[in-house]
Parts: structure tokens; C-alpha cells; sequence
């Protein structure tokens, strides 16, 4: 049973939001409504007459669109082409399709080009090309899920116009996310799922995010704030110099130099696609840096195969943990084997050691609070929390020196979230240096003690996280702040007790047009 | 958890017998359509499994279809197609043929020896589909299935009376082998004598469970296999690990041809099997890439293949087991991913409900239903 007792009601012309823990239900609610799965029992009634999906095509019909969390486009085609894909007799491929986007974009303020390729498209773009393809296809009933977790804070103000504006026009809007702020700040009315139910509805004007947070877990709340510096001048990941390019010659990481000394968390800001995922697989050994160096405490790593330095203490928590983190149909046991397969407990020389690994496994879910009934079901068939919760686990038995945590609670409710930021700090207080890259920037600033920004494949700007606040930050990231965003102390150490670190020479919005 | 355990063995289960089931329902069709009894044919086919002379048949056929599977079956646990078997099992039977007939050591070396030249012969043959899929990214697939063609060519090149070639009649061979090659098989009386090589094949099956299961290199090719960017990122070296899954891919195939050359025929000729590689495709893919697995499929292979001909003398045509195994292939996909399917989303349905009914793996794990209910209250 995965939801029971569900009750939500949903008004024309309102932005509903819908919060909950993972793993409490939304992705199995929302398949519902979009017809992907079927309810055992109860009802759902639009305009006050009871309705019945069997595939999302009906609901698509009944005027219910869906907006994926991870975007549903073709790269290689223009978004007129994009648009039309699948609903050719709506109005065709041609000049009409054209006038009825135009129509569509302009109404609702999306700015939608037809006649651009997708992939000329930054992420809101994207997403906005996403809600135009639902709104094409005639939904009146919006459900967007987890819309902001890709997009910096001015993109998020600009998502939450067009979100207005929908609702201005008298369409309805689902909005799941769990940045509880956001969600305070756009919807009319809240509901919050936990455990497969509904536990109560909540009025943004009378709620505070800790209120409704408090109501999403159940207990008491978690901030990402670390309290005292641990940072050592013991250098554990010093980069230099480093670049990567394409297969044709183009830079996509130029001029990365940084240290990380244990003790210390070093934040990455950037909007996705500004060279972290180059610079992550740099560091553990899935690309191989064309120049500039990588060294690992004394040890220069720059050659070393990704095994090699795995073994020797580098920890991963991918950005994608479906695609590098975990066998998604194996069991948990064998998961926990995945990228350690050559250290103990997982074997003893160039044997598997499965009950040794076994018995690990039971230890993380049970320290780690992973939610499972077994370490023999799939990974599958967890939440996407706990499933992180199990990556973390690994990560950490295995006392890693440096951490690479990409996105370490994307997608991870509250309750884990605390937990993960919790032993970050935890192992940062035991001496491990971690590269920490997230697009929270709350998280980025509360668990950083040095702050870099990356831009176009450049370490643009750094900033001091006590005083910074995440609109400068996203001025930064969005390359408008590029080479102004100064400080006088010195990178690194001491920047804690500093609190005028960071200043701005020039007014940065201006100047770097 | 046991539950979990005895639904993993039903899904595992359940493919292949649906595959089964609708395989015979289908071929019965077939019969009705062309006016023929329906049944009788089964009858028939299954009494020919009582003989014990066709019990042998069926065993020493097996083996080879067994090794054969098992070769392919290595590539597919790693997602490689090695289509190529059929190639390299009959230039590796040849070449064991070859030096068997030229060189003439005592019994315990000239078996190892061509073992080992089976071995290398196949894997050479592989290793230029897995050479050509890491330098220059050819598919195997395609590399592989041309290799079998250009093997054709080398075989017929081989046969040669000016090379290794001897005419035997209006036979190509290539000389009967030295007799100290000759491996020596179990005596079953007047039903015949089951290939010395069953008992290797045996063992290589258990080897290829071993392996994959249990040693760190058989996790990181399984790794591969479920997932090839997970397994970068774990450390494997995915070039490597293709080209060392298509060597023992290929070095396996190799020995599918040397249970008949080591035990009846004794040399490589225009009478040798052909095709026993495409089979061990089929083969593997209804064993599910299991050793266990592939060893009832063999034999069922086999089955209906030494069981068929008597179909002949009864107004039937024999092809009606080829039609089988036609459809045993088709039905065998359709099953195994609608089960795989199916097997994942009731697993994540079950999950889902084993944790809001409170059965979490918690402190003191797997209590009473109540316990373990406080147990999640307090593990927050």
C-alpha cells in the first residue's frame, strides 16, 4: 500500500501545492492523477464528474498535464518540433502549430521561441518549453513536479510569474517541492502527504515553513548550518591548472585550480551544466584531465584509474544515482559491494566475501535509517531518500579522505536530508575534505566553509558562506557577477571569523553586460 | 527474508515455464491448422525420451549446445552479443583437429594441449571483435557475425589437400588424430557411450557460476552488464572489461566442438556440426544466463532434436520441433521482460506496503509487528 486515504481537493484558478516526505506517497499520488497507475479504490472527479484514467492519454483528454521532473525533450529538434511531437492532429506541424505556440507563449507570458533547437536552451527555458507542450495539448489542470529544483532563485521568481499567470487565466496548478520557502511563497493551499495519507492542509498566510515542515516529518526540524570551523591547513585534494576539452578542442573545465584541506567543505555553486558534472568525473577518474594536475594529500592521482582511487579514499555520491550509483535491480547487498568490490568487507582477496557484505549491509540500513524490509529487495524498490541514504552509508563505511558529494539530498526529503547533512559534518569533523556541489543554495552556504562559483567551465568567483546570501551567490552563477565578486581575505582558512569578507567592487548586474 | 527469496525463484520460474506453455499452445495450432493431431507428436516425442539410447544422444548433444550457451550467455551477462560463436567453435574444433592429427604427445598432455588450442583458437577469434569494439568502436555484433563468414573462409582454405587438408572419399577432413587425443567417454552399454567431455562441461558450468558470483571479477562484469555507467563509476575499466568478457566468451566457445571431435569424430570434417552457435544464443537467453538454467534448456534442445526424427515414421514432419524451438525463442523474450517488468513494480508494491505496515530492518530487526512499529518511531 502505498497511498490510502488520500484527500485532495484542488480549486480552478489556485496553485495547489503538494509536500511530503519521499518515499510518503507524491510520485505514486501524481501517477494516479496522470493515469499511469490505478487507484484501488476511491475516486477522483473533475468539475464535480467522476473520472477514471487508465493511461495518461485520458488524462491528457480529461485536461490534466504533467511536467516531469527530468525534462521530456529531444535535444536535436526546435521546440516547435518538440511541441507538436505526438499531438500532430491537434493543429498540425506547420504554420498553425507556429501561431498556436506564439498564441500560448504570449498569453502566458512563457517567451517561447518555436524556432529554436532545444538543446540552444538553458534548463528555465526548457522548462518553460515543457509547460507550453502541456498547455498545447489543452490541460487546464497543471501538475508540476519538483519544478524548481533545477533552476537558481531568479529563475524561480520568473517560474513562479508564469505560474501566476496561469492562474490568473483560471487554470490550476499542482506544484510539488520540497523547498518549503517556494512553496510558501507561491501556492493558495498546501496539502501534506506523509506516510501514504494526507495529514493536513495549510494556508500559506498562517504557516511558517517550520510549521509545515514540523507537519511533514513529525517531529523537529534540521538547519544545515555547521557550527564551528574545522578546517586544518592540511591540504587533502589540491587541483591544478586543470582543464578538459571535447573531443574537437573545446574547453569544457579551463583553469580549475582549488585546495581542499581536511576539515574543510568546499561549496560549489553554478547553474547545472557550467562544468560540475566534468569536474566530478574528473576528480574520480571517468575522464582523464588534458592538462593540469590532481593530487590526492602527497600522492599525485592525475593518472590514476577511477578504482585506484576509489581504494585509496576518494568517495563518490553521484549527481545521478540511478546511473552511477546504483545497480537499480540488484539487491541492496550487492549495492553496497558497487564500487568497493575490492575492499573489505565485500572481499578477501580476489574472492566476494557476501556474507561479510551482507552482514555490512544490514548494519548501514540500520545505522543509516534506511527504509527497507530486507537487504535482499532491489534497489529498485526504494525511495529515492533512501536509496541516497544507502549510497551515503557506503560512502562513509569505507572512511573516505576526500568526499565528492554531487547533489548528496536532491530529491531527499527533509527527515534524511538532516541526517545526511548530519554525517557530512560529522566525517568533516573526523578530518575528511569534501567537494560539496548542490543547486540549494541554502545547503550550499550552510555546509560550506569556502564557497567557489563555477561559470562556463571556470572557477569564477568565490565567496565567504557567513555572509553571502544566496541572490548574490545566483548573480554569480548566472555569469553576471563574473570577476566581480571579490574578498579580501585569503582563500580558505580563517574566513569564518571574518565576517566582512565579502565585497562588492561594483554594482554587478551593470558592468558585466 | 525469506519472502522475498521464494518470490525471486517464482519469477525466476515463472518466464521460462510461460515461454514453455505458450510455445506448445502455439505449435499445436500449427498442427490443428495443417490438419494433423495436436497431441500425438508430444507423445511420441516423450515416449523417444524413455529410450535409453536416445537418453545418450540427447546428453552428449547437450553438452555441446551447454558450452556453446554458456559462451554466450558470459557476453550477455555483460551486454555484449557475441553472435560470433558459431565461428569460433568450429575454427577452434579445427585447429584442435589439426594439431591432434600432427602432434603425438602421451594422453595427460595431448588432451591439455588441445584444450589450450581450442581455447586460444576461440578467443583469438573473439578477441578481433573485441579489439576492433574498444580501439574503434565496431559492434560486436556486427564484427563478430562477419568473423563467422570469414571463418567459413578459412575453414574451406584449411581443408586444403596442399594445406592441412585429407580427402577422405568425397570428404574434406583433416586427418584422423592421434589416439592419445582421443578423450575416452562413459561406457552405457548397448545404449552407447556418453562423451568423457560431459563431465568438462559440467565443470565448466560450475566454473561460470563461481566466477560470476563469487569472485570480485565476476561482480564488476555483472556490473557492467546491469548498469555501464554504475560500473565506471565503481572502477571498472569498461574497455578492459569488454575485451576480457569477449577473450572468455570466445576461449569458451572453443571448446563447444571438442565433445564430438574428442569423442566419436576424432577429426574435423564436411560431416562436423554447423549452427551449434546460433543455438547456444537461444539456448542461453531461455536459461536466463543460469547454469542451471541453461542445462535443462540444453537438454530440452537436445529433446527435440534427437526425439524429432521419429516424428517421420509416424506421418509427421520433424520440423515441427524446429517450428518449437522457433517459437520457444520468441515467446522466451516476450515473457522474461513482461515478468522482469512485472517482478519489479510488485517487489516496489510490496515494499511500499511492508513499510507503512511498520516492517522496517530497524534496531532490533524483524521483531513482532509491534515492536518494530516503536522501533521506527524512535530510529527518527
Amino acid at each position: 500500500m502505498a497511498n490510502h486515504d488520500i484527500h485532495l481537493t484542488v480549486r480552478k484558478g489556485t496553485v495547489h501545492a503538494l509536500v511530503g516526505e519521499n518515499g510518503a506517497g507524491k510520485s505514486t499520488l501524481m501517477k494516479i492523477l496522470y493515469g499511469m497507475q490505478k487507484p484501488d479504490e476511491g475516486t477522483i472527479a473533475i468539475d464535480g464528474e467522476q473520472v477514471s484514467f487508465s493511461s495518461p492519454a485520458d488524462a491528457i483528454a480529461r485536461g490534466i498535464g504533467m511536467v516531469h521532473q527530468h525534462f521530456m525533450l529531444a535535444d536535436n529538434l526546435t521546440v516547435l518540433e518538440n511541441v507538436v511531437l505526438g499531438s500532430e492532429k491537434l493543429y498540425g506541424i506547420g504554420g498553425r502549430a507556429r501561431r498556436k505556440i506564439s498564441e500560448i507563449s504570449d498569453r502566458y507570458g512563457l517567451g517561447v521561441r518555436p524556432d529554436l533547437l532545444v538543446e540552444e536552451l538553458g534548463v528555465a527555458a526548457r522548462q518553460r518549453v515543457e509547460i507550453l507542450k502541456v498547455l498545447y495539448r489543452g490541460a487546464t489542470t497543471l501538475i508540476l513536479d519538483e519544478p524548481t529544483a533545477v533552476l537558481v532563485p531568479q529563475e524561480v521568481d520568473a517560474l513562479f510569474e508564469n505560474l501566476r499567470e496561469l492562474k490568473a487565466e483560471g487554470l490550476s496548478v499542482i506544484f510539488i517541492s520540497h523547498k518549503l520557502g517556494e512553496v510558501l511563497s507561491v501556492a493558495d493551499e498546501i496539502t501534506v502527504i506523509r506516510r501514504g495519507t494526507t495529514v493536513g492542509t495549510a494556508v500559506p498566510a498562517e504557516t511558517t515553513p517550520r510549521q509545515l515542515a514540523e507537519l511533514m516529518v513529525g517531529s523537529e526540524l534540521p538547519t544545515p548550518e555547521t557550527t564551528e570551523s574545522t578546517v586544518t591547513d592540511r591540504p587533502v585534494l589540491t587541483v591544478k591548472d586543470l582543464r578538459l576539452e571535447t573531443a574537437g578542442g573545446k574547453a569544457l573545465l579551463d583553469d580549475i585550480t582549488f585546495t581542499i584541506h581536511a576539515g574543510e567543505v568546499l561549496g560549489l555553486a553554478g547553474v547545472e551544466g557550467n562544468g560540475q558534472t566534468e569536474l566530478v568525473d574528473a576528480l574520480i577518474g571517468l575522464k582523464h584531465a588534458d592538462s593540469g594536475t590532481i593530487a590526492l594529500a602527497e600522492d599525485e592521482i592525475t593518472a590514476w584509474p577511477t578504482r585506484r582511487r576509489r581504494e585509496q579514499g576518494v568517495g563518490y555520491i553521484p549527481e545521478d544515482r540511478h546511473r552511477h550509483g546504483l545497480l537499480l535491480e540488484a539487491p541492496l547487498w550487492e549495492n553496497r559491494i558497487l564500487g568497493h568490490v575490492t575492499e573489505k568487507p565485500n572481499a578477501k582477496g580476489v574472492w566476494l566475501d557476501p556474507k561479510a557484505a551482507q552482514e555490512d549491509t544490514r548494519r548501514i540500513v540500520e545505522e543509516y535509517d534506511v527504509r527497507t524490509p530486507g537487504i535482499d529487495v532491489t534497489a529498485a524498490s526504494l525511495s529515492g531518500g533512501n536509496q541516497q541514504k544507502l549510497i551515503v552509508g557506503r560512502e562513509m563505511s569505507h572512511k573516505p579522505r576526500f568526499l565528492i558529494a554531487a547533489h548528496p539530498t536532491r530529491g531527499v526529503d527533509v527527515g534524511a536530508q538532516a541526517q545526511i547533512w548530519d554525517q557530512i559534518r560529522e566525517a568533516r569533523r573526523e578530518g575528511l575534505a569534501v567537494l560539496l556541489i548542490s543547486a540549494d543554495l541554502d545547503e550550499l552556504i550552510g555546509l560550506s566553509d569556502t564557497l567557489r562559483v563555477i561559470y562556463n567551465g571556470r572557477l569564477v568567483a568565490d565567496a565567504d558562506p557567513a555572509t553571502i546570501t544566496p541572490e548574490e551567490l545566483g548573480s554569480a552563477m548566472t555569469g553576471a557577477a563574473t570577476g566581480h565578486l571579490e574578498h579580501e581575505a585569503p582563500p580558505a582558512d580563517g574566513r569564518k571569523s571574518d565576517p566582512a569578507a565579502v565585497r562588492e567592487d561594483t554594482a554587478p548586474e551593470d558592468e558585466a553586460r | 527474508m525469506k519472502k522475498f527469496d521464494k518470490e525471486r525463484v517464482l519469477l525466476a520460474v515463472a518466464g521460462p515455464v510461460i515461454a514453455l506453455a505458450v510455445a506448445f499452445a502455439l505449435t499445436s495450432i500449427v498442427l490443428i491448422a495443417s490438419g494433423k493431431n495436436p497431441v500425438e507428436p508430444y507423445t511420441l516425442m516423450f515416449e523417444q525420451a524413455t529410450y535409453s539410447d536416445i537418453q545418450v544422444l540427447i546428453i552428449n548433444q547437450a553438452s555441446m549446445y551447454y558450452i556453446a550457451a554458456l559462451a554466450v550467455a558470459i557476453g550477455f551477462r555483460m551486454n555484449l552479443f557475441n553472435i560470433g560463436v558459431d565461428g569460433q567453435y568450429q575454427l577452434a574444433a579445427m585447429a584442435a583437429a589439426i594439431v591432434g592429427a600432427h602432434v603425438a604427445l602421451p594422453a595427460p598432455l595431448q588432451i591439455p594441449l588441445l584444450l589450450l588450442t581450442a581455447l586460444l583458437t576461440g578467443a583469438f577469434w573473439s578477441g578481433i571483435a573485441g579489439v576492433l569494439k574498444v580501439t574503434r568502436g565496431v559492434s560486436e555484433v556486427v564484427a563478430t557475425i562477419m568473423l563467422n563468414s570469414i571463418a567459413t573462409a578459412v575453414i574451406g582454405y584449411l581443408w586444403l589437400p596442399t594445406v592441412f587438408g585429407v580427402k577422405v572419399g568425397n570428404n574434406n577432413t583433416t586427418g584422423e588424430m592421434h589416439e592419445s587425443g582421443w578423450l575416452p567417454g562413459i561406457d552405457m552399454g548397448a545404449a552407447g557411450e556418453i562423451y568423457g567431455f560431459v563431465i568438462i562441461a559440467v565443470l565448466l558450468g560450475i566454473g561460470y557460476w563461481v566466477v560470476l558470483n563469487r569472485t570480485r571479477f565476476g561482480f564488476d562484469l555483472r556490473a557492467s552488464g546491469a548498469s555501464e555507467s554504475a560500473a565506471a563509476a565503481s572502477g571498472v575499466d569498461p574497455k578492459r572489461m569488454v575485451l576480457t568478457a569477449m577473450l572468455i566468451s570466445g576461449a569458451i566457445s572453443g571448446l563447444a566442438g571438442l565433445p564430438i571431435l574428442l569423442g566419436d569424430t576424432h577429426t574435423y570434417s564436411l560431416n562436423f556440426p554447423t549452427g551449434i552457435g546460433f543455438l547456444g544464443i537461444g539456448i542461453a537467453l531461455l536459461g536466463r544466463n543460469n547454469p542451471t538454467g541453461i542445462a535443462f534448456a540444453a537438454l530440452l534442445w537436445a529433446w527435440l532434436d534427437k526425439a524429432s526424427p521419429e516424428l517421420d515414421f509416424h506421418g509427421y514432419d520433424k520440423e515441427i520441433a524446429v517450428i518449437m524451438q522457433g517459437i520457444i525463442v520468441l515467446a522466451v523474450v516476450v515473457s522474461y521482460e513482461a515478468v522482469r517488468e512485472w517482478g519489479l513494480r510488485r517487489q516496489q508494491r510490496r515494499v511500499g506496503a511492508e513499510l507503512a505496515a511498520g516492517h522496517v530492518l530497524g534496531a532490533a530487526s524483524a521483531a513482532s509487528a509491534n515492536n518494530s512499529e516503536k522501533q521506527e518511531v524512535a530510529g527518527r
